[in-house]
């Protein structure tokens, strides 16, 4: 059935196709933006503390991510302690798609 | 104590002065006003309801209107059931009030094993009663935004009346007056509405809650509606209506929520020849004040007022009011009082000064605690309903493992149909907005679109839905 067509694209593409990483990285950006913040550039070492952002910040990136991946790490993992990195922030929501 | 005429007595009077047939229109009834006062064969037996303690269950507000004049000044107390009213609570109701007898127009209620009058408006008395009471009827009110144990305020006719200018109840210039309301005429709100309407020998369309808003917009333009009432919620749904523009009320008026400057610049704007209110009333404090000059809040003075009939005053930030036009009391021998030592009702509603202007903040209930910082639903839910392709919003706590609570909100677009692609803009928009007024802390961490937003039965934006 051709109408199928389309959205199969649409799912392959589209915004599904975005790697957990970059959806972070591009929340972050966006947050950071909004509330005025300057956002130092992000690796995996970038200690959270020092990027930027304020804890509100976070809040606002966790809760939209939630949003957006149906995932709070936070609530849902047994984390017993806020990541350091960038990187271990990536990985809270890499272990989601394991 | 003087007691005050019953509501039969005030009708009569009212009529005297009228050429022309007035009366009641929901859009399965329509009566005349006098058809309420003459006595007939067919109306309620009076030796069957003088003095007793009485609940009123009806499903039309047509019955409760009938029962309301016919039983004022005969009955020794009157329960005024809200339309959603849960009959798993009328044994309980029952019990508070001491009730001895129910009346209703469902002929399939059942009523717990009281005697049950079954009535079919419109109707009046018998016969003319013989004599008034000693002491007038109570009439007990569902508190608003109770959820389970119902909670009545106990008021009487002559507090219900006291903001109601019966002196000079029309000009004789102009078309009669009509008067219409999006509310329920068993709560408060619209109670006062339809005694303005009989006070002043007026017609009174009411909307029930099965007619669709459009149709009864076109029933009032037909009847020609020159006052036209409701809760801010309610004019947003009805600026969505297409019907909007076959009426043309020379009096707009809002109460029972914050009325925010972006509904009222809207409604100015719509309505640019009638007078606009609103008017801050509530169940317990009764009728304490309108604004008109088209701005939210109201003068500062009001609070610094010594004359007048109502004393306003400020205490932990929250409006207290005194007038005889509060509830005299909540009903139930276990119930706390409804003022404190001094006479004053604690409102719960926040008020902050700025300037001259006292606006309102939200409920003391309310409060979202993010990170600390207080936030009220209210403030946010205004600058949001301020954007023009914004029409009604709903601000809400959610959990953060970092903060405690952020604020979400959710939105109800203007346009339907509107192009989705543009809704990201629109977020933008509406966030930098909220940044701009209120901070960071107080602007949606989330925000989301939804089709519509739900109003509880009092036509209020609810907010019960976690």
């Amino acid at each position: 059935m051709y109408f199928f067509y389309p959205l199969t694209i649409g799912r392959v593409f589209g915004e599904n196709h975005m790697s957990t990483r970059s959806k972070i990285l591009e929340t972050f950006e966006t947050v950071a933006q909004e509330q005025g913040k300057t956002l130092k550039a992000l690796s995996d070492t970038t200690d959270l503390l020092e990027c930027g952002l304020d804890s509100l910040c976070f809040a606002i990136i966790i809760a939209r991510l939630e949003d957006e991946l149906n995932y709070d790490p936070f609530v849902e993992s047994d984390v017993a302690e806020f990541p350091v990195t960038f990187g271990d922030f990536v990985a809270l929501y890499q272990r989601l798609q394991a | 104590m003087d007691s005050a005429p019953a509501l039969r007595k005030l009708l009569q009077h009212a009529l005297k002065a009228r050429t022309h047939a007035v009366g009641f229109a929901s859009a399965d009834h329509q009566f005349s006003w006098a058809s309420l006062i003459e006595p007939a064969p067919s109306g309620l037996v009076v030796n069957q309801v003088a003095d007793r303690s009485i609940i009123l269950i009806t499903r039309s507000q047509a019955a409760a209107a009938s029962a309301l004049v016919a039983l004022d000044g005969v009955a020794a107390s009157l329960v005024i059931c809200p339309p959603d009213f849960d009959l798993v609570h009328l044994a309980y109701v029952a019990n508070l009030a001491q009730a001895d007898l129910i009346l209703t127009d469902d002929p399939d209620l059942q009523s717990a094993g009281l005697e049950t009058h079954l009535i079919c408006p419109p109707f009046g008395l018998d016969v003319e009663p013989s004599a008034a009471r000693q002491s007038p009827t109570e009439w007990r009110l569902f508190t608003s935004g109770t959820t389970g144990t119902p909670k009545l305020a106990v008021h009487t006719l002559k507090g219900l009346t006291g903001a109601i200018s019966t002196a000079n109840p029309l000009s004789a210039a102009g078309p009669p007056t009509v008067w219409a309301t999006f509310y329920d005429i068993r709560r408060y709100g619209g109670l006062q509405i339809f005694l303005r309407a009989l006070c002043g020998g007026a017609a009174l369309c009411v909307n029930e809650k099965d007619e669709p808003v459009g149709a009864y917009l076109t029933r009032l333009g037909a009847a020609g509606v020159t006052h036209l009432t409701g809760t801010p919620s309610h004019w947003r749904r009805a600026l969505m209506s297409p019907h909007l523009a076959e009426i043309a009320p020379r009096y707009v008026r809002l109460s029972g929520e914050i009325a925010d400057q972006g509904l009222l610049d809207r409604l100015a704007k719509t309505f640019p020849n009638a007078k606009l209110g609103h008017a801050y009333a509530s169940t317990e404090a009764g009728v304490a004040f309108e604004v008109t000059d088209g701005l939210e809040g109201f003068p500062h003075a009001l609070l610094d007022r010594t004359d007048g009939p109502v004393k306003l005053k400020l205490r932990d930030g929250a409006l207290l009011i005194r007038s005889d036009r509060c509830a005299l009391r909540y009903l139930g021998d276990e119930a706390k009082p409804v003022a404190d030592a001094d006479g004053f009702v604690d409102t719960d509603d926040l008020i902050e000064v700025r300037g001259a202007r006292c606006y309102f903040a939200g409920r003391r209930a309310g409060v979202i605690n993010v990170g600390g910082a207080k936030v009220h639903p209210e403030e946010v839910e205004a600058v949001l309903n301020r954007h023009p392709d914004v029409e009604l919003s709903r601000v809400f706590a959610r959990q953060s493992p970092l903060t405690g609570a952020l604020v979400a909100a959710e939105v109800v677009a203007r346009a339907e149909g509107r192009v989705f692609q543009q809704l990201p803009e629109l977020s933008a928009d509406l966030r930098r907005m909220c940044r701009e007024a209120l901070g960071a802390v107080k602007t949606p961490a989330t925000l989301g679109f939804v089709d519509s937003l739900p109003l509880s039965e009092a036509g209020k934006l609810d907010r019960r839905r976690a």
